[in-house]
């Protein structure tokens, strides 16, 4: 019954997923690290991207554009909503950050679908990657692969932002206690708005990198926004590094038991989230404290 | 208010359930759209005080609303139960089940992680629901054919087979689910739900266990969703498959914050607005599917200005209007107020102190505290190290030290809230070491607090109701039906706990509207309203003008007959005045023990203050 070539694929397409949620978990984390915002409009992020770069390569026919537009248009989205509007609940309860960020979320969903309705696009893998890879010890789809690598380099990109440039030092420093990093005359304001704009930035990016691999429509956030919620509960809610052992956990339990039967991957998924509360509450790399 | 008189809002809520069916439809809403308005009502119900009452929002509420529907329309489709309303309440009592087991585990945690892992849990019912359990819910075609509910009189039976038959049975439902919730929360556990919403940290400081209670409003919460759904399905006539969905959790969720939280009606007016809005954009505008981006602006819109609702907003215009009016008389009050307080300012008679629970006399003059070898690190830092300490019942207790001699640390290990490094805590001959903080209040130690632990939103007296609710009541108990007025003895010590902070004039004002120095007396009534026999006082004084010192110290020598005291603080002259021993603290150890007099003229004392070469100054 289980067959290796089918397990080996499966487990590759676990990582290229793993490393997707790896990708979006992290600017959900950052964001929430820094800010102590928990943006539920991130799976929505994630879906503008895709939607951007299709437009973009819809009108110019290359990939390397869309992924570019696609980034930077989520990018200036999330900087902007931080300026009007999640700039006035850092002072409120976090109730009422969830549930401003939970209706700019639908908001977001909704204005897509009255633009472009709501069937699903499609976005081809660029020529070089188009086909199937002979890997020696079995063919995979090639864009999967590309995908692995981009994927990759965006989390390197992001490691070395975060922790080898000044800006990265002063967000991490944020993340511990943003109070005192506002009291050593660094201004938090900017500081907030840079990150809110890099975390969404990071969930478009991955939205678009995502659109050959599987179709978009408007509510294809909402479904990463739940796998999300799970990683960062598996790796500790602030955590850089939890997110990425969370999305590959989780990226691994979705394929594999959706090997057998994808009915079940979500409830595997669930058995995780609740193992790691019990046995870790605060996720296998988070800290007391912050909630 | 409204709560003076508690059977007007069951009165006014039946003379509107009646009148709406004659008014309603005039001004657009059809049949269908009220019935469902009733049931996203009574669903926000329950929604209401996990979320307006206890300050838990959740995002799967869908879980239940699905069980709740799919177990009674399974029972009255498939197996062929021929009972609508047994069904209806099996289906109700699966959702708390699940909501049991499921609050079991999103409960480990709480603010957004509790989000994230009931979003997380909604998701895997919709997908049970889809696969696994197909079988018996029909996946995604759902159940159809749900019978109407049916009422057997003897001798006819009445089906609420119409539109309108059905607003009765729903309308009757919504009643009693209505009253059942105005009971819970003006029952005592009510009273602790809302201490929870506040301050979940002060609230367990004062011993009530904020767990077993968080979970008792997350299965309530269950049940009504349960039962709504049922409802569901029979109005229909069909149970759909997306109750499950995450969409449901969410429009429960804007429904309620719409309409505003924490008075069970938020979710009504909230479902009014957004059924209202949703058929007269889509049938009078012919938006199609552009309603939805048309509510979510109206709802990001509202989130942002409206903080408290559409009820709260209306409370706050009210307000504006009547302002005039109560300003004055507000005014009026507070002159009077002051002109007692100058005229008068010795005269205030102190009753005599809450007595401090019953004690064993075989243990008098043995010591009520003893710590052995207490230490406490936070990673290399000491913070405390190896402290013996032991006070006999009845003296009244000074610590003093520089700042960072580890004074906090110390109250927080005696009152259980840091667990000691190592070392052992004797309280009454019990060891508390390791016990929970709600445990230690519950044995009679507590502590008022340096920084104020007040629930901001209550008013004094529900305050100090809280604090004595779990004196009477213990950490935990199920008295969801009893009014909180018939506690015995509870309005007699409430007041008494008033008169021995002096604010009796104060009683029905917001802790919000109340000045630092009535704060700072409530902290301490606070943890007097638990009838502690040991309370410790971090730095009472801080922060006082001299006045309020002079008051302060008089409540503190009041407080203290029958009372073991403990009491840090900086203002040394105060202190002298109300201790018999004083205990100085210096980089985490015990520098000296003594008299007032022996401290003030130890040099050990005045070096650890001023330095060596000040001592000389200082001995003046």
């Amino acid at each position: 019954m289980l067959n290796w070539a089918n397990f080996i694929s499966q487990c590759f397409n676990g990582l290229v997923l793993g490393a997707l949620l790896a990708l979006i978990s992290s600017g959900l984390t950052i964001i929430y690290g820094t800010l102590g915002v928990l943006n539920l409009a991130h799976g929505a992020m994630f879906m503008l991207g895709g939607y951007a770069g299709w437009v973009a390569y819809t009108y110019t026919g290359s990939f390397i554009v869309a992924v570019a537009f696609g980034a930077a248009f989520v990018m200036v989205v999330g900087i902007l909503v931080e300026r009007v509007i999640i700039r006035s609940f850092y002072s409120r309860p976090h109730e009422d950050q969830l549930l401003v960020t939970f209706g700019i979320g639908i908001v977001f969903v909704e204005t897509i679908r009255f633009f472009f309705g709501s069937l699903s696009k499609s976005v081809p893998p660029p020529p070089p990657f188009v086909g199937i890879t002979n890997l020696g010890f079995m063919m995979y789809p090639t864009y999967r692969l590309a995908v692995l690598g981009i994927v990759a380099a965006a989390l390197i990109v992001l490691y070395l932002v975060l922790y080898r440039t000044r800006i990265g030092m002063i967000v991490r420093a944020g993340i511990e206690d943003s109070a005192m990093v506002d009291a050593l005359g660094i201004d938090v304001g900017k500081i907030f708005m840079l990150v809110f704009g890099l975390g969404a930035a990071a969930a478009g990016f991955a939205g678009i990198v995502n659109a050959p691999v599987v179709s978009i429509a408007p509510d294809v956030g909402e479904a990463i926004l739940v796998q999300t919620f799970v990683v960062v509960v598996i790796g500790g809610v602030g955590s850089f590094p939890g997110a990425i052992i969370g999305g590959l956990i989780a990226g691994q339990i979705i394929s594999l038991t959706s090997m057998f039967n994808p009915g079940y991957s979500y409830i595997m998924l669930f058995v995780a989230m609740t193992l790691v509360l019990v046995l870790r509450p605060y996720g296998l790399l988070g800290t007391a404290g912050r909630e | 208010m409204l709560r003076q008189r508690p059977l007007l809002v069951e009165l006014l809520t039946a003379a509107c359930l009646i009148a709406a069916p004659f008014i309603l439809p005039h001004v657009g809403f059809t049949p269908t759209t009220i019935n469902r308005i009733l049931i996203w009502g009574l669903f926000g119900i329950g929604f209401d005080i996990l979320f307006g009452f206890t300050g838990l929002l959740s995002f799967g509420q869908s879980a239940f609303f699905g069980t709740g529907g799919m177990v009674a329309a399974y029972l009255l489709t498939v197996a062929n139960f021929p009972y609508g309303t047994a069904s209806l309440l099996i289906g109700t009592m699966v959702a708390a089940v699940v909501g049991y087991l499921v609050g079991l585990i999103a409960l480990r945690r709480t603010g957004i992680y509790f989000a994230m892992i009931t979003v997380a849990i909604s998701e895997v019912f919709y997908f049970v629901e889809f696969n696994p359990l197909s079988d018996f819910t029909g996946g995604e075609n759902g159940l159809p054919g749900v019978p109407p509910p049916s009422l057997f009189l003897g001798f006819t039976t009445v089906e609420f087979n119409t539109n309108w038959k059905m607003y009765g049975f729903l309308a009757f439902w919504y009643f009693v689910g209505l009253v059942i919730a105005l009971r819970i929360i003006r029952s005592p556990v009510g009273t602790v739900l809302r201490a929870i919403r506040e301050n979940p940290g002060r609230a367990a400081a004062v011993g009530h266990s904020i767990n077993g209670y968080k979970l008792t409003a997350f299965v309530v919460a269950a049940a009504y969703a349960g039962f709504a759904g049922g409802l569901l399905g029979m109005m229909q006539g069909f149970m759909p498959p997306d109750a499950f969905t995450f969409e449901t959790s969410g429009q429960l969720v804007m429904q309620s914050a719409i309409g505003g939280g924490g008075t069970l009606f938020g979710p009504l007016v909230g479902a009014m607005v957004w059924l209202y809005l949703s058929d007269f954009l889509q049938t009078t505008l012919h938006l199609g599917s552009t309603w939805k981006l048309v509510l979510g602006i109206v709802f990001v819109l509202l989130v942002c200005f409206l903080r408290h609702g559409l009820i709260g907003g209306i409370a706050d215009l009210y307000r504006i209007v009547t302002r005039g009016q109560a300003r004055s008389t507000e005014e009026a009050a507070d002159e009077t107020l002051r002109e007692e307080h100058d005229a008068t300012p010795q005269a205030v008679s102190k009753p005599a102190a809450v007595p401090a629970r019953p004690r064993e006399a075989s243990l008098n003059g043995r010591p009520i505290l003893q710590a052995k070898g207490l230490t406490k690190r936070y990673g290399g830092l000491v913070a405390n190290s190896d402290i013996d300490f032991a006070v006999t019942r009845g003296e009244i207790r000074g610590i003093i030290g520089p700042n960072g001699a580890g004074k906090t640390t110390f109250f927080k290990m005696l009152t259980c809230e840091v667990p000691p490094t190592s070392g052992q805590i004797l309280f009454e001959g019990h060891d508390i070491t390791g016990m929970t903080v709600t445990e230690v209040c519950q044995l009679g130690l507590t502590k008022s607090y340096q920084i104020n632990q007040l629930f901001n939103r209550l008013t004094v007296r529900e305050n100090l109701t809280i604090g004595v609710l779990a004196e009477l009541r213990g950490t935990f108990r199920l008295d969801l039906f009893r009014s909180t007025k018939s506690v015995p003895e509870l309005e007699r010590r409430v007041e008494h706990a008033l008169e021995l902070v002096d604010l009796v004039k104060r009683a029905d004002t917001p802790v919000s509207d109340l000045a630092y120095g009535e704060k700072r007396r409530l902290e301490i009534g606070l943890a007097l309203a638990t009838s502690p026999t040991l309370l410790l006082l971090d730095e009472p004084l801080a922060g006082m003008s001299p006045q309020e010192r002079i008051g302060t110290v008089r409540l503190l020598k009041s407080i203290a007959r029958g009372r073991t005291m403990i009491i840090i603080d900086h203002d040394m002259d105060s202190l002298f005045e109300l201790v018999e021993r004083v205990t100085v603290l210096h980089e985490g150890r015990i520098l000296i023990e003594g008299t007032p007099d022996e401290i003030k003229r130890n040099s050990k004392v005045q070096e650890a203050y001023l330095g060596g070469v000040h001592a000389e100054v200082a001995a003046e």
